[in-house]
């Protein structure tokens, strides 16, 4: 055949490097101004909370009992001072390190273990899947806020026990979305086809199963980050998570809850804060939903 | 030299909320090199037949027995790594829908390059090499940029290039082909057929092709074996199935076509369904829809008549000179 002989002369070239997945879902967050925008904010606001003690900021803790709710752009005191006299932009830079913390270790947690969990369920199936799936379902019959109350408070207040009532919390969905989509995957060709090239078990999900059902639970579970910060913010309002005299912003909003009608703008800003922070990620998350998605 | 592949009296039966008894008692045997055409409809057990010669049929809801020997091994017997090694290294297989039984979230090159890591123990770069040697071979054209394409940036044509590629990249020495051409259009689907005539003359290989078109099986297969209902009903050469179907079955196979039909005529088809398959079947499963069907069809599974060599018909009548239809 002409085709056939065109090919035998066909000298073997070298093979070039290969680009990535990573690298092209970089170049597309790149071109994506939005997402950058919220990847920068969150970035700030991560940097400054763990380099807060360098910032050369006034001291989060220290009141004083004469500069009390000193309104915003006040001499000395850029956002004000709170209801004992405590620098705000002290106390919210501080703010975001519990903040953060508990905002996303939990989800971090729980993306790692209902990985597993779903992913297990999912691809073995039968008995270990109704195991499984019917002791998360036990979860969904409460709703998320109530049943981090409720843990929070059998376990009493500290930042452990608010960091493992949420963990618990968000186990469930994220198993629930890592099983649907792997037994979704299970049943795809490629995976018969992988097989059928002789991979082990291990290999399939290692590589095909895990490849195809990540960024789908990833992207998930950056959506959540929003909501475990808003959750970890009310457990503190509530007094359940963190502490006084610790800066946190769900609990500062707690305590300047009582001078809303002396200081408005004062008592909204860990409010502020708490909003940008969940817009930020939830926006960022819809922007690696769509630089992960290879297919289009 | 041993047999390609000996297939003796194998029988698969499914398990769950109702039994099907998908293949009844098949035997096929294969020469080192040869080209088998399954020819069937949906249905009669072909693609189960491929599926239980790689060992893939799910082993808690499949029920199977009968012996299978490929290159003297025997393949039920194989577990772990030896059917690892077995699976894609000996045999390796070709699926109906290019688009979803390659791995989506890998390049084409990857894939290949992963599958021949593990077969012959080479590096990355090597198997790269032989990635990109591959694509050559199965004639892609600027494989050096296509080894790093995604499957849903290649056309389906190119797909199914890519999945021969990927099948004979750890050279089998046979090769199962489930209805590869079926999910592609016309032209694509004789460029491929040609391919893999092609590649099976240059790799020596011995091929298992599934289809239920009869006229891509003449094209593409030195013999031919009619299933039907999980039984095979008529094997023989290519030439002896087109010019002496002895088969009812497989007559009617070879009438159903367009040619020599002319415009408002209706179309020469075989009336009926298949059997379900629930339970076992102990006469001639083709009887109910057969047109010169005898009472003693209905009374057990006919015979096999054996009139050559390698050659046999499972029908009554078949030892009967041809009643004129």
């Amino acid at each position: 055949m002409a085709m056939a002989e065109a090919t035998s002369i066909h000298a073997p070239e070298k093979v070039e490097k290969s680009k990535g997945y990573w690298s092209g879902v970089g170049h597309r967050l790149v071109r994506d101004p939005l997402t950058m925008f919220c990847l920068a904010v969150i970035a700030a606001l991560i940097l400054s909370a763990v380099f807060a003690p360098y910032l050369g900021l006034a001291d989060p803790y220290k009141g004083s009992m004469i500069a009390r709710l000193k309104p915003i752009g006040a001499p000395g005191y850029p956002l004000g001072t709170d209801e004992q006299g405590r620098d705000m932009l002290a106390r919210l830079i501080y703010g975001g390190r519990l903040t953060l913390f508990i905002g996303l270790m939990p989800v971090v947690i729980a993306f790692f273990a209902g990985s597993i969990l779903g992913i297990t369920a999912g691809y073995v199936g039968g008995l270990t899947n109704t195991i499984i799936m019917r002791t998360v379902d036990v979860f969904f019959a409460f709703p998320s806020v109530l049943l981090a109350i409720a843990i929070s408070g059998a376990l009493g207040a500290g930042i452990v026990n608010s960091l493992v009532s949420l963990t618990i919390v968000f186990i469930p969905p994220i198993t629930r979305v890592a099983e649907a989509v792997t037994s979704g995957v299970r049943k795809l060709d490629y995976i018969d086809a992988a097989r059928a090239s002789g991979a082990s078990a291990w290999t399939v999900i290692r590589v095909h199963v895990i490849g195809n059902v990540l960024s789908p639970i990833f992207v998930y579970a950056t959506s959540l980050t929003s909501v475990c910060m808003i959750l970890a913010a009310g457990l503190s309002f509530l007094g359940i998570g963190v502490r006084p005299p610790e800066p946190e912003w769900g609990l500062m909003l707690n305590t300047l809850r009582s001078v809303i009608y002396v200081n408005p703008w004062l008592s909204a800003l860990p409010g502020v804060m708490i909003f940008v922070t969940s817009l930020c990620l939830n926006l960022l998350s819809d922007g690696l939903r769509s630089a992960m998605n290879v297919r289009d | 030299m041993t047999k390609l592949l000996e297939m003796k009296n194998l029988n698969v039966r499914f398990k769950g909320k109702r039994t099907v008894h998908a293949i009844n008692d098949v035997s096929l045997s294969m020469e080192q090199g040869e080209t088998l055409a399954l020819l069937g409809e949906s249905g009669s057990g072909k693609s189960v037949t491929l599926k239980t010669l790689l060992g893939l049929l799910p082993p808690k809801r499949s029920e199977i027995d009968g012996s299978i020997h490929v290159n003297g091994t025997d393949i039920m017997s194989l577990r772990g790594k030896a059917l690892q090694r077995y699976r894609g290294g000996e045999v390796s297989m070709v699926f109906q829908e290019p688009a979803l039984a390659l791995d989506p979230v890998y390049t084409v090159g990857h894939q290949i390059a992963e599958s021949v890591m593990r077969h012959k123990g080479v590096n990355k770069a090597e198997a790269m090499s032989t990635a990109l040697d591959m694509l050559d071979r199965v004639r892609i054209p600027s494989a050096n940029r296509r080894l790093h394409n995604y499957p849903h940036e290649l056309s389906g044509g190119m797909r199914q290039r890519v999945m021969i590629a990927l099948a004979l990249a750890c050279r089998p020495r046979l090769l199962l082909a489930d209805e590869p051409t079926t999910a592609l259009d016309a032209t694509v689907q004789i460029q491929i057929l040609l391919l893999l005539r092609e590649l099976q003359k240059e790799f020596g290989m011995g091929v298992i092709f599934v289809t239920h078109d009869i006229g891509v099986a003449v094209e593409i297969s030195e013999r031919i074996a009619v299933m039907y209902a999980g039984q095979v009903v008529e094997e023989g050469t290519t030439h002896e199935i087109i010019r002496d179907a002895r088969h009812p079955y497989t007559q009617g196979l070879l009438a159903a076509n367009l040619h020599d039909v002319a415009r408002g005529e209706r179309l020469n088809a075989i009336p009926g369904a298949p059997p379900a398959l629930e339970v076992r079947p102990d006469s001639c499963p083709f009887a109910p829809r057969c047109p010169v069907a005898m009472p003693e069809c209905a009374a057990g599974l006919p015979p096999l008549h054996l009139p050559s060599d390698r050659r046999r018909v499972a029908c009554l009548r078949a030892a009967q000179p041809l009643a004129a239809e």
